[in-house]
């Protein structure tokens, strides 16, 4: 029982990471109609950055700080050079030239910070584990990153429905050429956009940065799950980003903890060693397409939000 | 048809230089440029393949490394398991193929833009987990595979230029029967289905099941294509189903030129070659310009390669055949 309310935990906490890459995805797909491969580019270089700012600063909070700053002006510049000369185009053009941007980044990050992983080290305070339920005990840093990402969420929601800036995101979502005829500057609002996305990857990636090991390549195979996440929420709909995301984290992990043991009943012990965790990523594609067959729009489509 | 046009010049001389190709590798020796170009063939078959749903039908499909995966994973599991006779392991090898793309394709050409590129990734990530998975066959190590296919006594798969001649062939008779499949009677309903699928259906055309058709025809040429990959290589694991390498058969499609049916293979050649080439030139650039070769600088060639793929998309649509055919605008894909 502790070990799945453990299991749980973790799974929701992968599910916080997934809603953050998700949100941005889905932000800049919903407004800007763009499917962009090099999203998880800057979830891999919010990583570096963090990484890289704690260990001259010293300081994990302030290195924190500063690659999220970084990873925001990266994104800005990438909208500004490359990515807005690909709106309007069709989704193919996407599909490929984020993917020249993908190949682009990974070899920068490696000529850059070379060709080995680094480590974020946790500050000690960090390292301590709390007591989540009576009884129940969970390390200190993953709480505090599910707690900083509903933050996030919330912060998210609050700036989307509650703010001028939220209102126009919204506005260009719904029509682009209205919006700019009304006299908003519809191309800062879409570097905006792209930046808050950049940003959201980012502050994923260095709060992932600890727990994995920083990595060329890291954001590639989350960068599908996250794709998986706004096609079950729907598209262009931030709360069933959310809810989804937390539902494609809890398959993943329940999913991993508890399908060997259960496969090991009927094939050998090594066999399910290798066969429950393939099992449990399947399950998450499986449910991505029951979702497309079943509600082809998402369980969340945006227009009824 | 038989214009002297720059593209039909340009395929013709690749037609006869990847024909004597052997004959040169022969003579100096050079097995390494003929293990290159079998390979060229076989994933500019793949891409051919995949520029019939993609550029013919408009389906963006991101998930046809399965095909290949499947196809490769056909000949290794049977020749683990003591079958080496291709007359088993190829016809297993297109027949799962064909059966997967029913299934992936009747699914997901119920839905469309977006939807459908993140459909068939999803299910080609589903395979590559399902590969994982295969603790008998290496999971993720993957699997050597060591005798090719055996077939009757003069086509030995183990001789390197008859396996070159075979691929050569089927890539040949490959790009012949799209080429007759895209000017028929079904090929012209599935363009019509890309253009414009409502009036399409609204003239009578169930576009469903016609698109659904090539679908197959398309998976089924890609796992025939596995199964020569996984001859060539001699090994195989799930890393070649992994979605960067569907990525990789979209750029070949795209490189060459989706309008035209050998596009495709001028993609993969072009691709293919600059792997290989740039990095060189990325050696010889930094000689000319620091007087010695910078240690390591050669590993950056995708460095160069990222933004090109950029540039194309953004300044050259139509890919190298697109740029060739620009002068005479008149003359239809006849490639």
């Amino acid at each position: 029982m502790l070990y799945l309310i453990e299991q749980c935990l973790n799974g929701i906490q992968l599910g916080m990471l997934l809603f953050l890459l998700a949100a941005g995805l889905t932000l800049i797909f919903g407004i800007m109609d763009l499917v962009n491969l090099a999203h998880g580019s800057l979830y891999m270089i919010g990583a570096y950055f963090a990484a890289t700012f704690a260990a001259v600063t010293g300081s994990f909070v302030l290195g924190a700080i500063l690659a999220l700053l970084a990873t925001l002006v990266v994104g800005m510049a990438l909208e500004v050079i490359a990515i807005r000369r690909l709106y309007g185009r069709d989704h193919l053009d996407h599909v490929l030239g984020t993917f020249g941007l993908l190949l682009f980044f990974n070899e920068l990050v490696r000529l850059i910070w070379g060709p080995g992983g680094l480590t974020l080290p946790l500050p000690s305070q960090m390292l301590t584990a709390v007591q989540v339920l009576p009884g129940v005990f969970y390390p200190l840093f993953r709480v505090v990153i599910i707690l900083a990402t509903l933050a996030v969420a919330l912060l998210l929601y609050v700036l989307v429905m509650r703010t001028r800036v939220g209102m126009l995101i919204r506005a260009g979502a719904s029509n682009r050429e209205m919006v700019g005829a009304l006299g908003v500057n519809i191309k800062l609002l879409y570097t905006l956009v792209f930046g808050l996305g950049a940003a959201l990857a980012g502050f994923a990636g260095l709060m992932q940065a600890p727990i994995l090991t920083v990595q060329i390549g890291m954001g590639e195979n989350i960068l599908i799950l996250a794709f998986v996440v706004i096609i079950i929420g729907g598209i262009g709909s931030i709360r069933g980003a959310f809810v989804a995301a937390i539902i494609v984290g809890l398959i993943d992990t329940i999913g991993r903890a508890f399908l060997p043991d259960l496969v090991r009943h009927f094939v050998s012990y090594s066999a399910g060693s290798s066969l429950g965790p393939s099992l449990s990523s399947m399950m998450i594609y499986m449910l991505m397409a029951a979702v497309l067959v079943f509600r082809p729009e998402g369980l969340f489509p945006a227009s009824s939000k | 048809m038989a214009q002297l046009t720059p593209r039909n010049v340009l395929v013709a001389t690749l037609l006869v230089l990847l024909a004597l190709l052997p004959v040169y590798c022969t003579v100096t020796g050079n097995y390494f440029l003929m293990s290159l170009f079998t390979r060229i063939l076989i994933l500019g078959m793949a891409a051919v393949s995949l520029n019939l749903i993609m550029g013919f039908g408009g389906m963006v499909s991101f998930g046809h490394a399965a095909y290949l995966g499947i196809g490769g994973y056909a000949v290794g599991i049977l020749a683990k398991e003591g079958i080496n006779s291709g007359f088993i392991q190829w016809p297993v090898a297109v027949l799962v193929s064909a059966l997967f793309a029913l299934g992936v394709g009747a699914l997901s050409l119920r839905t469309r833009g977006v939807y459908f590129i993140m459909i068939t990734l999803a299910f080609a990530q589903m395979v590559y987990y399902v590969a994982i998975g295969l603790d008998r066959y290496g999971g993720d190590d993957g699997l050597t595979i060591h005798k090719r296919s055996e077939f009757f006594n003069p086509l030995n798969l183990s001789n390197r230029t008859i396996f070159y001649y075979l691929c050569f062939a089927l890539l040949m008779v490959t790009v012949y029967l799209v080429w007759r499949l895209v000017h028929s009677r079904f090929g012209m309903a599935i363009q019509g289905a890309r253009s414009n699928d409502r009036r399409m259906r609204a003239i009578g055309f169930p576009t469903y099941r016609y698109k659904l058709t090539c679908f197959v025809i398309a998976g089924t040429i890609c796992g025939l294509a596995g199964a020569l990959l996984a001859n060539h290589t001699s090994f195989i694991n799930p890393s070649i189903m992994f979605w960067t390498r569907s990525g990789d058969l979209i750029v070949m499609a795209v490189l060459g030129g989706m309008g035209t049916v050998f596009g495709p293979v001028i993609g993969a050649i072009a691709l293919l070659v600059l792997e290989e080439a740039l990095p060189i030139l990325i050696g010889g650039a930094s000689q000319l310009l620091t007087g010695h070769e910078v240690q390591g600088a050669r590993e950056y060639w995708q460095l160069i390669l990222g933004p090109m793929l950029l540039l194309i998309v953004l300044f050259a649509r139509g890919g190298i055949d697109g740029l060739l055919a620009r002068p005479s605008r008149g003359v239809q894909s006849n490639g």
